[in-house]
C-alpha cells in the first residue's frame, strides 16, 4: 500500500532535531578510549628508527601501538591482503598510518600523534602516470583488454577520425561525517563494533581476523552513516580494526574518528583517469570504430581498483552501439592514497570517455551533438521486454549490425533514451535555447554560453556476480508491530525507508508499524557492501520474501480456522481479510501467536540471470540499466574562465519508482555532486606526493549557490523491463554521470571563443576552462 | 576565568574554564548534546552551526572554532533548542522534512541552525545565507524549497533569545579600548581574540597552546562605523557582515566581495582589525581598503600611531605592528564610489581568493587624474600595483592606454602556483581583471552571476 509513495526519509524527524544518532554521537562506556594514527610525512622509504618515547609521555597517553605489537593480521585490505593498518616497515604515500595511539581523549590522541620521531630511508616515489608506466608499475601484469570486432580496422577505414587525450581528476567523498568507529569489548573476547560503514560484514571480517577469533565473536552494527558515497565501502577497515584491537589490549571501548584533514590525507579517492581516444566516423557521425586507453591512478594499494577500472571500461561505450570497440585499461600503482569506490565506481570515468569522443566528432563534422547521439544510440527495446529485433530499430540500416551488444558481449534489451531523448529535447526547449545561446555568444564579446545534452545507461549488478546477493530478518510480534531488518546500510539514500515500504506493502499495514532497525550482521549475515546502487533491488526482495513467507504462515493458518483458501485471504488496510472475517493486523498477529504459527523469518534473494568472465571481459555483468539525460546550460567568463550552471533539466529513468520523493533526491543530488567532480573539485598533490587540498578550505564541493539556477527533475515514467522489486529501478549511482552535460556545456562555451575544439581537460576549474580558451585563441 | 551564558534559554555558569575550549567540544563531549556536529573543525562546513544571540541581535555561527569564552553574556541556542519545549517541530525543521531536505542528515542540523537564524531576521536571500553550510547529498535544491517555504510564517517565541547581563569575567576580557591597551601592554606576548576564525584554526588544526589570550569581543568602542562627510572610520572589532552592510551603499562591488567573503558565520565572527592585523596575503579586505586610500589606526598603552593601510604589511608573515601594539581601526577617505573588487577564487561563495584584484581609477575629462590598484593573492603581502597605475595615470581612459598598461604587471608580481592557482593564471587574471574594469566601465557586460538562462 506505500510503495511508490512519495514518503520522507525515515529519519528526517531525526535529523532535523539533532536526535539521529551517528557513531560519535553514541553514549560511551565509562573509561572509553580515544585513538589516533601516526602519519607517515614521506611517500615512499623504509622505516630506519622509530622513537616514539615522546608519544607515550604526552599528556593522556594509555598505551601506543606499532605494526609489530598487533596480535594477529595486520591487515585492513579489502581485497589482496596489500594494505597493513600500520606500516610494517616500509612507507607507501603521505598520510599511511604508522603507529596507534590510545588516549584518554580525542585531543590527547591527535596531539601525541604528531611527536613521533621516525627516521626514514627516503625512495623516489611514483606519483605520475608517465612515472608509473616507466616503472612498470601496475596492478595485474599487464593492460586488461576488451574488445568487440576490429576497432583499428574500422578507424582507419572510416571517413572522419577524431583522437585526443585528456586528464579525468580525482573526487575526494566529502561525506560529511568523517570515518567513525567504537569498539566495545564483551565477555569471553567477543566484540561489539559500531561502524560508520557500508560493508557491516567485511568490517566484522576484518575485526575477526585482527583478533584472532571467529566471524561469531564479532557484531558490527551500523545504525547509519552521515554520507558514504562508497567512501565508506572499505575505509572504514582501519578504524573499526584500530578499535578493536586496542579494546583487546586495554580492556575498555576505544573510539577513533578521522579529523577532517585527516580523514582526506589517509582515506581513498576516486581514480584519476588519463584517457586517449581514437574514434572513426562515417559521413554521417555514425561510429565506425572506437579504440580507448584508460590510465588509472590507483595509489598505493589494490583495495578495489581492479573491479573500479574494469567497470570504467563497462562504461566505454555509454548508450551507444559501437560497431568496433577496443578498450585498453592500464591500473596504475602509485605512492598516493589508494584510490577507492566513489559513486559510479569507474562508470563516471569510462563514460565520461565515449561522452568527449561524441563531442568531439560532433565538433569536427559540424553535427549537432544531440543528433550525432541519437544517431548512434542501441536500438530502441521491445515492447514487452524481449530482445530487441535489429531490423525493427532505426540504425538497422548499418548493415554491420546484427546485434545489439555492448563491447563485451551484453545484449542491451531495455535501451530507453529514445524516448526519453525526446521528451527531454521538448521539455527542455533544446532547440531554441541552443539557437538562443548561438544569438547570446554573437551579442556578447566576454560572457559566453553554453548548451549540451548527455545521456546516461548505468550497468545495474555488483560485477562480481557472488555479491548480488542479500538476506533480510522480519518478526512480527503478537501486538501486530514488525521489526525489519536487512543486510543494507543507510547512508542517507533512503533505503530503510524504501524497504520498509516494500514490507508495508506485503502485509498491508501503515508505515508507523513497522520499525527499521540499525544493520546489524549477528540478525543477517555474510552480507555485501551496500554499494553498486544495489540496495534498494537486493535488500528489496529479500525483505519481501521474508514478508511473504511469515504471510503465507498467517494466511494458512486463518484459512484453516475459516476454512478457506489461503490464497483468499487478503492482507490490506491494517487488517487481514479472511471469508467473512475481518481482523486487524495485531488481531491477526495474535490469533496466529496463540495457535503457534511461527511469526519470525528470514528472507533471501539472488539477482538471476548475470554471468560474467572478467578476464575475458565476456557475458551480461549486468541485470539491466538504469538511464538519465541531462541538458545543462552554462555561461562562462572568458576573462578568467570563471563560469556557473545556470540551468539543468533532466529526465532520469528510476523504473516505476518506490519513492519518487527519495528518487528525486537521488537525481539532484547526484547531478550536483557529478557536476562538482567535473569543475570545482581539483584535487592538488605537490611534488613530494603531498595532498594539498586536504580540508575543505582548499577542496571545494559544490555549495549552495553552485547548483543551477532553473533545476527541473522529472522521472521517465516507465517500469524496469525486469522482474525488479515492484519494477523499480537503482538510483543511487547512474544520476551522478549526468553531471557530465555541464562539463560538456562548458566546452560548448569555450567553443564559441574559437575555430578549434576545447580540448577540455576535468575537472573544468575556471583556471582549466581559460586555458582552454587561450589554446582556442592560440595564446599560451 | 568564569563565564555565564543561555543555552537554549538556561543559565550556564561555567567556572575557571579553558580560554580556548570550543563551545562544539563542550557542547558535545562535556553537555552531550550530540545534535550539533563536527564536519570540518575550522568553520568551513556549517555542520556545527548554533544560533547565537547578543545585543545586536541573532546570528548564526560556527561552534567549531568559537572559544567559550567568547559567549560571556550571550544567548546560545542549539539544533536541541530549535524545537518548542513540547517537542514542537520549528517551522524550518518541519518544512526541512516535507521538502526533504536531508538524506545522511549529518549536515541538517546545521542547515537547521542557519535557517532558523536567517528566518528570525527575516532574510530571504537563501543562497547567501547558506553558503556557509555544505550538503553532499540533496544538491541544496530541496533546502532552498524549505527555506522559501518559512518565509514570512512567525517567529516561535522559543527561539526569541535575549543576552544576560553579566560581571566583567576576567581581565583578559577588556571591556573597552583602554582596559585593552592597559591589558596588552602588561602582556604584550598575549595572543589577541577579535573573532577567533584564524586564531580558531591554530587551535583546531595546529593544536597549539595559546596562553595567555585577550579576547576582545566586549571592546564595544571598537566596534564603531563613523561616516562624516569626509571619512569613513571602522573600528578594529566591526565584523565583515556589519562591515558589509555599511559598503552596501558606498561601495557597492566591495560589499558584494564581502558578500561572497567566506560565509554567514564566519563574517559574523571576522573583524575588519582581524583581517589586517593577522597580515594574511590573501585577506580580502586589506585590497580593497588601499585601493580606497585607507590609513591604519594603531594603539600601543596610550601611544598612537597612523600609517597607510600598505605600510603596515612588510613582508609574509611580517606586519609593522610592535609587541602590545594593537589595531584600533582603519579609516578612508569619503569619495565618489569608482572602486571595483573582483575576487576570483575556485567556488565563488565561500572560498579563499586565488587572486583579488581592486580598482579605484578616478578620471578627469577622460584623463585617468588618479589609480590606485591593490591585489591579495599575488605576492607574499596585500600590494599596490604601482607599475600599473604609473602606466594609467596621466593617459586617456582607453581600450589602448588598458592595453598598454598590461605588461607592467609583471613589473609588479611574481606570484606563487599552488593548490588554488598557477602563478601564470594568477598573473595574466590580474591583467584581465584591469581589461574587465575597463570594460565594465564602458558598460559591456562581464559578470557572470548576474547571468541568467
Amino acid at each position: 500500500m506505500s510503495v511508490t509513495r512519495p514518503l520522507p526519509h525515515d529519519a528526517a524527524p531525526l535529523h532535523v532535531s539533532g536526535t539521529a544518532r551517528y557513531v560519535d554521537d553514541i553514549p560511551t562506556p565509562r573509561g572509553t578510549l580515544h585513538l589516533a594514527f601516526g602519519l607517515s610525512p614521506i611517500a615512499k622509504g623504509r622505516i630506519t628508527a622509530m622513537d616514539l618515547s615522546a608519544v607515550k609521555a604526552a599528556e593522556g597517553v594509555v598505551m601506543v601501538m606499532t605494526a609489530e605489537d598487533l596480535p594477529f593480521a595486520n591487515d585492513v585490505s579489502p581485497s589482496v591482503h596489500d594494505e597493513p593498518l600500520l606500516a610494517d616497515g616500509t612507507v607507501h604515500y603521505v598520510g599511511q598510518p604508522v603507529f596507534l595511539v590510545v588516549a584518554t581523549s580525542h585531543l590527547a590522541a591527535r596531539k601525541a600523534a604528531r611527536l613521533g620521531k621516525i627516521d626514514y630511508a627516503e625512495e623516489t616515489p611514483i606519483l605520475t602516470i608517465e612515472e608509473a608506466l616507466a616503472a612498470d608499475s601496475r596492478f595485474e601484469d599487464g593492460p586488461r583488454i576488451y574488445a568487440k570486432g576490429d576497432a583499428d580496422a574500422a578507424i582507419a577505414q572510416a571517413a572522419h577520425v577524431v583522437e585526443g587525450t585528456f586528464e579525468i581528476g580525482g573526487q575526494e567523498h566529502f561525506y560529511l561525517e568523517g570515518q567513525a568507529a567504537l569498539a566495545v569489548p564483551n565477555e569471553g573476547g567477543d566484540m561489539l563494533v559500531h561502524s560508520s560503514t557500508q560493508h557491516p560484514t567485511e568490517i566484522q571480517h576484518k575485526v575477526a581476523d585482527a583478533l584472532g577469533v571467529p566471524m561469531h565473536a564479532v557484531r558490527v552494527e551500523t545504525r547509519r552513516m552521515g554520507g558514504g558515497f562508497g567512501g565508506k565501502e572499505s575505509q572504514g577497515n582501519a578504524l573499526a580494526v584500530a578499535c578493536a584491537v586496542a579494546a583487546r589490549a586495554t580492556g575498555k571501548a576505544c573510539k577513533m574518528r578521522y579529523d577532517r584533514d585527516d580523514d582526506m590525507i589517509i582515506t581513498g579517492k576516486r581514480h584519476a583517469f588519463r584517457i586517449s581516444y581514437k574514434a572513426g566516423f562515417d559521413a554521417e557521425g555514425r561510429v565506425q570504430g572506437v579504440s580507448f586507453k584508460h590510465y588509472a591512478i590507483c595509489g598505493w594499494a589494490q583495495d578495489l581498483s581492479l573491479p573500479v577500472a574494469d567497470r570504467a571500461m563497462l562504461h566505454a561505450d555509454n548508450a551507444y552501439l559501437l560497431p568496433n570497440a577496443r578498450i585498453e585499461s592500464h591500473r596504475l600503482k602509485t605512492n598516493t592514497q589508494s584510490a577507492t569506490a566513489y559513486r559510479g565506481f569507474g562508470g563516471p570515468q569510462g563514460m565520461v570517455g565515449i561522452e568527449r569522443v561524441m563531442d568531439h566528432a560532433a565538433h569536427v563534422l559540424g553535427l549537432d551533438p544531440v543528433e550525432l547521439r541519437r544517431r548512434n544510440y542501441y536500438a530502441a527495446a521491445v515492447e514487452g521486454g524481449a530482445a530487441p529485433r535489429p531490423a525493427a530499430s532505426p540504425r538497422s540500416i548499418s548493415e554491420k549490425m546484427k546485434e545489439n551488444t555492448t563491447p563485451y558481449g551484453q545484449v542491451v534489451e531495455d535501451f530507453e533514451l529514445h524516448g526519453m531523448t525526446e521528451a527531454l529535447l521538448a521539455s527542455s526547449d533544446y532547440a531554441a535555447r541552443k539557437a538562443a545561446v548561438a544569438a547570446w555568444n554573437a551579442e556578447n564579446r566576454v560572457i559566453k554560453k553554453g548548451i549540451a545534452f548527455s545521456p546516461v545507461k548505468f550497468g545495474i549488478s555488483f560485477t562480481l556476480t557472488h555479491l548480488n546477493q542479500a538476506g533480510a530478518l522480519v518478526h512480527v510480534y503478537q501486538d501486530g508491530s514488525v521489526h525489519l531488518n536487512h543486510g543494507g546500510t543507510e547512508m542517507g539514500q533512503g533505503l530503510f525507508q524504501k524497504v520498509a515500504q516494500v514490507a508495508t506493502a506485503r502485509f498491508g499495514i501503515p508505515l508507523e508499524m513497522v520499525k527499521i532497525t540499525a544493520t546489524d550482521t549477528a540478525k543477517v549475515p555474510n552480507t555485501s557492501a551496500t554499494a553498486a546502487s544495489s540496495g534498494s533491488d537486493l535488500n528489496g526482495m529479500a525483505v519481501k520474501a521474508a514478508c511473504d513467507t511469515i504471510r503465507d504462515r498467517m494466511a494458512a493458518f486463518l484459512a484453516e480456522r475459516h476454512q478457506a483458501d489461503p490464497a483468499s485471504v487478503r492482507f490490506a488496510d491494517g487488517h487481514v481479510e479472511v471469508g467473512d472475517a475481518r481482523y486487524s493486523f495485531a488481531e491477526a498477529a495474535a490469533l496466529a501467536y496463540q495457535g503457534r504459527v511461527s511469526l519470525s523469518a528470514t528472507g533471501f534473494y539472488k539477482t538471476p540471470k548475470i554471468e560474467w568472465d572478467r578476464i575475458k571481459g565476456r557475458g551480461r555483468p549486468f541485470y539491466y540499466f538504469a538511464y538519465g539525460a541531462a541538458v545543462t546550460e552554462v555561461a562562462v567568463d572568458t576573462l578568467t574562465g570563471e563560469n556557473r550552471i545556470l540551468r539543468a533539466d533532466i529526465l532520469h529513468d528510476a523504473g516505476a519508482s518506490l519513492n519518487p520523493a527519495l528518487d528525486i533526491g537521488q537525481v539532484e543530488g547526484g547531478y550536483v555532486q557529478g557536476a562538482g567532480w567535473l569543475t570545482t573539485e581539483e584535487l592538488v598533490w605537490d611534488d613530494k606526493g603531498r595532498l594539498r587540498t586536504h580540508a575543505p578550505s582548499t577542496y571545494k564541493i559544490p555549495a549552495c549557490s553552485d547548483r543551477p539556477g532553473v533545476f527541473n527533475v522529472a522521472l521517465w515514467d516507465g517500469a524496469n523491463r525486469e522482474d525488479t522489486i515492484y519494477r523499480s529501478k537503482a538510483v543511487g549511482e547512474p544520476p551522478f554521470m549526468l553531471g557530465i552535460s555541464a562539463w560538456l556545456a562548458l566546452s560548448n562555451a569555450v567553443a564559441a571563443c574559437g575555430d578549434g575544439y576545447p580540448a577540455l581537460n576535468a575537472p573544468a576549474t575556471a583556471e582549466e576552462v581559460w586555458r582552454a580558451i587561450q589554446r582556442l585563441r592560440g595564446g599560451t | 576565568m568564569n563565564i555565564t551564558f543561555l543555552l537554549n534559554g538556561e543559565t550556564v555558569e561555567l567556572a575557571d574554564i579553558d580560554p580556548t575550549a570550543t563551545l562544539l567540544d563542550w557542547l558535545r563531549e562535556d553537555r552531550g548534546l550530540t545534535g550539533t556536529k563536527e564536519g570540518c573543525n575550522e568553520g568551513d562546513c556549517g555542520a556545527c552551526t548554533v544560533m547565537v544571540t547578543d545585543e545586536s541581535g541573532a546570528k548564526a555561527l560556527n561552534a567549531c572554532i568559537l572559544f567559550l569564552p567568547q559567549l560571556h553574556g550571550k544567548a546560545v541556542r542549539t539544533v536541541e533548542g530549535a524545537s518548542g519545549p513540547d517537542g514542537q517541530m520549528h517551522p524550518v525543521q518541519q518544512a526541512m522534512v516535507e521538502h526533504h531536505g536531508s538524506q545522511c542528515g549529518f549536515c541538517t542540523p546545521g542547515f537547521v541552525m542557519s535557517m532558523v537564524a536567517s528566518h528570525a531576521n527575516g532574510a530571504t536571500d537563501h543562497d547567501t545565507q547558506l553558503a556557509g553550510n555544505l550538503c553532499r547529498c540533496t544538491g541544496y535544491a530541496p533546502i532552498i524549497r524549505a527555506a522559501k517555504a518559512v518565509e514570512g510564517q512567525p517567529v516561535p517565541v522559543w527561539v526569541r533569545d535575549k543576552p544576560v547581563a553579566v560581571e566583567p569575567a576576567s581581565p583578559m576580557m577588556p571591556r573597552s579600548s583602554d582596559e585593552l591597551a592597559e591589558v596588552y601592554a602588561a602582556h604584550p606576548e598575549a595572543t589577541l581574540v577579535a573573532g577567533a576564525t584564524d586564531v580558531g584554526l591554530w587551535v583546531t588544526k595546529q593544536l597549539r597552546d595559546l596562553d595567555p589570550v585577550i579576547f576582545l569581543g566586549g571592546c564595544d568602542d571598537l566596534k564603531d562605523i563613523v561616516i562624516t562627510d569626509d571619512e569613513v572610520r571602522i573600528g578594529a572589532m566591526v565584523d565583515m557582515n556589519r562591515m558589509g552592510a555599511a559598503m552596501a551603499d558606498l561601495h557597492p562591488s566591495y560589499a558584494e566581495m564581502i558578500r561572497r567573503y567566506a560565509s554567514v558565520q564566519v563574517r559574523h565572527a571576522a573583524t575588519v582589525g582581524g583581517n589586517i592585523a593577522n597580515g594574511s596575503p590573501i585577506g580580502d579586505n586589506p585590497p580593497a581598503l588601499i585601493a580606497l586610500g585607507a590609513t591604519l589606526h594603531l594603539r600601543k598603552g596610550d601611544a598612537r600611531r597612523s600609517i597607510p593601510l600598505e605600510d603596515f604589511f612588510v613582508d609574509y608573515g611580517k606586519q609593522d605592528r610592535a609587541p602590545g601594539e594593537f589595531v584600533e581601526a582603519v579609516s578612508f577617505p569619503r569619495q565618489a564610489d569608482r572602486l571595483k573588487c573582483y575576487k576570483l577564487s575556485k567556488r565563488f561563495d565561500q572560498d579563499i581568493s586565488a587572486v583579488c584584484g581592486c580598482f579605484n581609477v578616478t578620471l578627469s575629462d577622460g584623463v585617468v587624474a588618479q589609480a590606485r590598484i591593490a591585489f591579495g593573492g599575488m605576492a607574499g603581502i596585500p600590494k599596490r600595483a604601482a607599475a600599473v597605475e604609473a602606466a594609467l595615470v596621466g593617459k586617456t581612459w582607453t581600450h589602448e592606454t588598458v592595453q598598454a598598461a598590461l605588461p607592467a604587471f609583471d613589473r609588479d608580481f611574481t606570484p606563487l602556483t599552488d593548490m588554488r592557482a598557477s602563478a601564470e593564471y594568477r598573473l595574466e587574471t590580474a591583467r584581465a581583471m584591469l581589461e574587465r574594469y575597463f570594460a565594465e566601465d564602458q558598460g559591456e557586460l562581464t559578470n557572470v552571476l548576474e547571468v541568467s538562462a
